[in-house]
This record gives structure tokens, C-alpha cells and sequence, in this order.
């Protein structure tokens, strides 16, 4: 009889969700899909307000990146003053950025997905997580704690507070950055950089454990998008927009991230409160691509600091083309933590980075504007529109995660197809259909769904769809 | 004296509240010698087990979901603390509450959008008309302001409830810290 088998909620991911996956007559995976079942309306419930409260509103879209939102947001802010904020406000703004992009990585390597590596995709799901961590490897959960806690507390350094600061404003920042503060994150960069080289190094040596789930945890072709410099580097606050296929061909390039909306449309469906948006020349659901660290790996022609190129050549020589499995995503994470470790140490050596002009002070004078930036797990964009008194009047948001939804859709397809046999369903069999979707690290911020008896609960279906028996264990 | 159990809880809110909770760094490692995380967003534990000692709740009520999910986490727990000004007080998502549940799925779903304009409503929990915080749905024993509370706040609180003791909310944070 055909059945259905619900993961609620996902867990160890920064948001819940859950995941459905039907089985034929014979156990065997017809589909798959991941439900974001929580929906927020900050479209909507930004209008009336002024524009400069933007920051700080969407900033709540996301605790885990409110630094991406504050980025995106303020930039467009900055589009309806029609400013170009000071280069050291621009400086200050790309080291929180950076900061951010470590804290967030730090947090899905160690805190999320390292309890997957270290103790196995079958652990018993009691220890899989991040205390089972600290007992059997103390050394790597300090080293992931340290990790996260160097990120936020630039974060805290710069603008008063680790979560929801108000330090990006329409124009630049509230306050530069003090000497002594400076001298404080430079003394924590070699500490960092060591706990990333011994990760990066770790993790190289355990990929051969997991040939099985590198080759089926969403592994496919598809076009990959995301933010470069103007000469291709790696770059995550300003720059153009980029689009590569699998074979890693440039399909389009220097596009002006304004013009979002020729290139990126966006899809409904009746099973989930996320999006889908997708790439608008090719068309829906064709036009499938993937955001984020593996994508940004996939985009460049070089990171652009001399340690992270090195890691990132020989992470391009996983695969011919771009590097197609989802599982890579974690690699890749971890190699931008040291482009963005170097980053952060060559920003705060500008000469220029104390300077105490930091804000251009304008009023509005452009009734739209755009805001996109590159956040830990993707392209942000943030588009408003207001009134002749700066008032909001319309906003719409793509969130990074939102780009991958098709992805992860397809990947957990993928996974479920292969390791979920319906004969006799295993924990670890879902944990890791589970573990597709920790690799895109998505910031959903969902609320939970059901709390079952069971953790598992699975419906028999009618060919028709209507629920037969329901069984829960 | 057995090791006490601690859950954490996510309704309608950010994550903020659960990210500044993980900004105690390298002190959870000495909390969880004090108690066991039994459920959580950061655990993999489905089920929200019996007899739990202690539960952080961030986030509004928002959906039938969360509803129901509040009712069985009340039910379960000794001391529920209302964790964050979300959940304390409705904050940012119940936004939604003067504008109304349709014209924000509307926004986002009929006008933002290039294909198949619809209202998803399958499979996924329906958003009741209006936001609500915690203790509108059941009763709440300690509350935790602050958006979000700071990690400190949070350390403070949580090992005075640990050791048995009230603690003074008044002294260690205000709405919107
Ligand atoms: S109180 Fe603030 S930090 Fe906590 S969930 Fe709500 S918006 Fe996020």
C-alpha cells in the first residue's frame, strides 16, 4: 500500500521544516518534498514605516544573519538617499559582513552538521548533536565555540551588541571603529585561523567516509548564481551579479544586481510557505540553480587572499566543472571562513579604517530602491518603494535560502530514492535524507510543526491521496 | 541529585533568542554538565518528552501549529519561561495583526510573484488570525524580555531556575535590550 513517511521537524537546521516522502506499492520513493511551514509577511508588514527603520525591522527576519539583512537593507537605503556612503563606512561594513559570514559558517559546521561527521549519519540521534560533540571530541567543540564566538564578537565590538544591532544606517554606520577595538580582532585572527586550517584539514581526511552521500546529497546539474567583483574575485557585499552552468561556462556576467527581476522570477506552490524563485530565461522549473558557499566557489576565477586560494584550487579539483554535490557545500563553508579570516585582518590593516567618517546624511531622493549583498547562504535582495515622506509603501524580499528551494527539493528526492527503502525504515536512512538539507544551512527560521507521539509518523495513502491508516513510531 | 531537563522552543520568532542562548560559548559546556538539553531545535530528539523541568519558549504564537505545540510543551513542563519580547509580548510578528492575515498572504503570495499566484494551503500548518503572545495561551511562570535577551541575561536566568531560585528579571533586562 502506498504510504507516506513525515520528518517533523527537521532538526539541526537554523529554522524547521518538514519533509514528506511518498512510497509506491512496492516501498519504493515516488516523491519528495520539503515543507517550510512557517510564513512571517515582512513584506507587508513593513509598510507605513519609515524607510530608516528598515534595518532594524528586517534585521528580524533572522537571528542567525541579522549582519545580512542590516548589509542588504541598508544598501538599499542608501539607493533612495542616491548616496555613495564614505569608503571607511563601506570598509566597516564589509568586515561586519565578514564577520557575520564567519560566526554563520562556524555555526552549520560545528554546532550543526559536525555531529553527522564525527559520530556518524546512523549515531544514535540522542548524542547527534552538539553536546554528544563536546563529549567525544572536546578539542573540536571548543575549537567550533571559539570559532563562532570570534565572529560575534567583532560583531559586538563594532556595533554594540552580538544580535539585532542598530549600527547600520541609510548612508554608512552610527560609529567608526575604535584603536583599541582593532588591536583586540587582530589579536584573535592567528587563533582563528589555525582552528579553520585544522578543520579544513579534518574534514579532507574523513570525505572518504561519506563517498556514499557526496554522491547522492543533491548532486546534479544546475546553474549556479551569486555576486563577484568586476574581475571575478570573491566578494560578498557589493559587486555584480554572475551565472555559471555545471560545466562551469559563464552563461551571464556583470549584470547590475538591480535588474534582479530580469533575471529572477519567483514560483508558488501550494504545499509550502517558501517561494521558488527561478532563472527567468530559462523558465520554471527548468531554470534551477543554487546560492551560496558552493556557489560562489563555482563562480569565481580566485578568492582573491592567499591562503584561501590555495584551499580553493584544490577544492575546485574535486570535480571537472563545477563541484555538483550539495554535500560540498560543508568544504566550501569552511574555505570562506578563511577568505573572510585573511579579509578581515587586510581590512583592519586600510590604513583608513579608524577614520571617524562614516555616514552621509541625506534625505530621500529616489522613491525605489535596491539593496543586494551576498549573505552566508546566498544572494539577498531587498527592493522598497516609498512615499514622497519616506514612508514604505511596497517591499519585496527574496531570501537567500529561498533561492535553493528547488535544490533542496530535488536533493531530498535524490537522497530519498536512495537510502530510504520502504520495507524497513531506519532512522538513519531519514536522518540523512535530513542531512540534504543541513548542507544548504538554511536560515528559515520556521516555526515547528506537530509534536507526535512518535518522532516518525507515517500515513498509508489511497491512490487518490486520502489518508488510510496512520501509523506512528 | 539527578541531572535537570531543559527544552528549548521555537514558535513564531527569529531565532535571535536561540542564537543568544548559543552566545554563552564555552560556558554551555558547563551548563549541559548541569542539566540535559532533551529537546530542542539544536538536538534531534522529535518528540517533546514528559516531565521537563525547565522550558525556553521564543517566539509569538502564530499558527494552529504552534497552538497546539504550546498547549502539549505546557502540559510537559514545570517552570515555562516566555523567552525573548516575542514571546513575551507578541513583538514583531504580531506586525501582521493590524493589517490581518489575508492581506499579508496576499502580498507575499498573489501580488510578489511571477508564476502560479496562489495561497499555499496544503500540507502546512494555517496562520491563525492573530498573533499572539504566550501567556494569551496558557500560563506562563518566568519571563525573559529582550530582543534578544543577552547571553548574559540568559546564563543568569537560566542557572538560578536551575538551582531552584526565581530570577530577577527587573535587574537583568527590559523590553527591546
Ligand atoms: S525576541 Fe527578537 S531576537 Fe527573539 S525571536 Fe523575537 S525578534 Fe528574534
Amino acid at each position: 500500500m502506498a504510504q507516506t513517511i513525515t520528518i517533523d521537524p527537521i532538526t539541526r537546521i537554523e529554522g524547521h521544516a518538514k519533509i514528506t516522502i511518498q512510497l509506491d506499492e512496492q516501498g519504493i520513493v515516488r516523491d519528495a518534498q520539503l515543507h517550510i511551514t512557517q510564513f512571517r509577511g515582512f513584506e507587508k508588514l513593513c509598510e507605513g514605516r519609515r524607510f530608516g527603520e528598515m534595518p532594524a525591522l528586517t534585521a528580524r527576519i533572522c537571528g542567525i544573519c541579522p549582519v545580512s539583512h542590516l548589509i542588504a537593507s541598508g544598501k538599499a537605503c542608501d539607493a533612495l538617499l542616491a548616496v555613495r556612503i564614505p569608503e571607511t563606512a563601506d570598509k566597516l561594513r564589509r568586515l561586519f559582513n565578514l564577520a557575520q559570514l564567519v560566526q554563520s559558517h562556524a555555526l552549520s559546521f560545528f554546532h550543526l552538521s559536525s555531529p553527522d561527521f564525527l559520530l556518524g549519519m546512523d549515531a544514535d540521534p540522542a548524542v547527534r548533536n552538539i553536546v554528544g560533540v563536546i563529549q567525544a571530541n572536546p578539542q573540536m567543540a571548543r575549537d567550533g565555540i571559539r570559532l563562532r564566538q570570534f565572529g560575534q564578537q567583532i560583531i559586538e565590538w563594532l556595533a554594540g551588541k552580538r544580535i539585532h544591532p542598530s549600527w547600520i544606517v541609510p548612508g554608512g554606520v552610527a560609529q567608526p571603529l575604535s584603536a583599541e577595538k582593532r588591536e583586540q580582532m587582530l589579536a584573535g585572527i592567528p587563533e582563528a585561523l589555525d582552528i579553520t586550517q585544522r578543520a579544513i584539514g579534518w574534514f579532507r581526511s574523513v570525505l572518504r567516509q561519506f563517498s556514499e552521500e557526496i554522491q547522492t546529497f543533491a548532486n546534479f546539474p544546475s546553474l549556479f548564481l551569486g555576486l563577484v567583483t568586476e574581475t571575478g574575485a570573491l566578494e560578498h557585499y557589493d559587486g555584480v551579479l554572475r551565472v555559471v552552468d555545471s560545466a562551469g561556462n559563464v552563461i551571464a556576467d556583470k549584470i547590475d544586481p538591480s535588474d534582479y527581476q530580469q533575471y529572477i522570477g519567483e514560483a508558488v506552490e501550494p504545499w509550502t510557505y517558501l517561494k521558488f524563485p527561478y532563472y527567468k530565461p530559462i523558465g520554471y522549473p527548468e531554470g534551477i540553480y543554487r546560492v551560496g558557499p558552493l556557489a560562489r566557489l563555482n563562480l569565481i576565477d580566485r578568492c582573491g587572499t592567499p591562503r584561501a586560494d590555495e584551499a580553493w584550487a584544490e577544492f575546485r579539483a574535486l570535480e571537472r566543472g563545477a563541484v555538483l554535490s550539495s554535500f560540498h557545500y560543508h568544504y566550501a563553508r569552511l574555505i570562506e571562513i578563511l577568505y573572510g579570516l585573511e579579509r578581515i585582518q587586510q581590512l583592519l590593516n586600510e590604513p583608513d579604517i579608524l577614520d571617524t567618517r562614516v555616514q552621509a546624511v541625506a534625505g530621500p531622493n529616489r522613491s525605489e530602491g535596491i539593496g543586494v549583498a551576498e549573505a552566508p547562504r546566498g544572494t539577498l535582495i531587498h527592493h522598497y518603494r516609498i512615499d514622497k515622506d519616506g514612508l514604505i509603501t511596497w517591499a519585496n524580499l527574496i531570501i537567500a535560502t529561498g533561492h535553493n528551494n528547488l535544490a533542496m527539493n530535488r536533493g531530498i528526492l535524490q537522497a530519498a530514492k536512495h537510502f530510504v527503502k520502504g520495507e524497513r525504515i531506519q532512522e538513519g536512512m531519514l536522518n540523512r535524507v535530513e542531512a540534504v538539507i543541513r548542507c544548504f544551512d538554511p536560515c528559515l527560521s520556521c516555526s515547528t510543526h506537530a509534536v507526535g507521539q512518535m518522532p516518525l509518523h507515517v500515513q498509508l495513502l489511497s491512490p487518490a491521496g486520502e489518508v488510510l491508516h496512520e501509523v506512528r513510531r | 541529585m539527578s541531572k535537570k531537563k531543559i527544552a528549548t522552543v521555537w514558535l513564531d520568532g527569529c531565532s535571535g533568542c536561540h542564537m543568544s542562548f548559543l552566545d554563552m560559548d564555552e560556558r554551555l559546556i558547563e551548563l549541559f554538565q548541569q542539566a540535559d538539553l532533551v529537546y530542542s531545535p539544536l538536538v534531534d530528539l522529535k518528540e517533546f518528552p514528559q516531565d521537563v523541568d525547565i522550558t525556553l519558549v521564543e517566539g509569538a504564537v502564530s499558527s494552529e501549529e504552534d497552538l497546539h505545540k504550546i498547549r502539549l510543551v505546557r502540559e510537559r513542563t514545570r517552570v515555562l519561561v516566555a523567552f525573548g519580547d516575542c514571546a513575551v509580548t507578541g513583538n514583531v510578528p504580531s506586525m501582521r495583526n493590524p493589517f490581518g492575515t489575508n492581506a499579508v498572504l496576499q502580498r507575499a503570495y498573489l501580488e510578489n510573484v511571477t508564476l502560479y499566484p496562489q495561497v499555499p494551503r496544503e500540507v502546512i500548518p494555517p496562520l491563525i488570525e492573530r498573533v499572539r503572545p504566550v501567556h494569551e495561551v496558557v500560563k506562563v511562570d518566568v519571563f525573559i524580555p529582550g530582543c534578544p535577551p543577552s547571553a548574559e541575561t540568559i546564563y543568569l536566568a537560566v542557572s538560578d531556575l536551575l538551582a531552584d531560585r526565581v530570577p530577577d528579571m527587573a535587574k537583568l533586562t527590559r523590553f527591546g535590550a
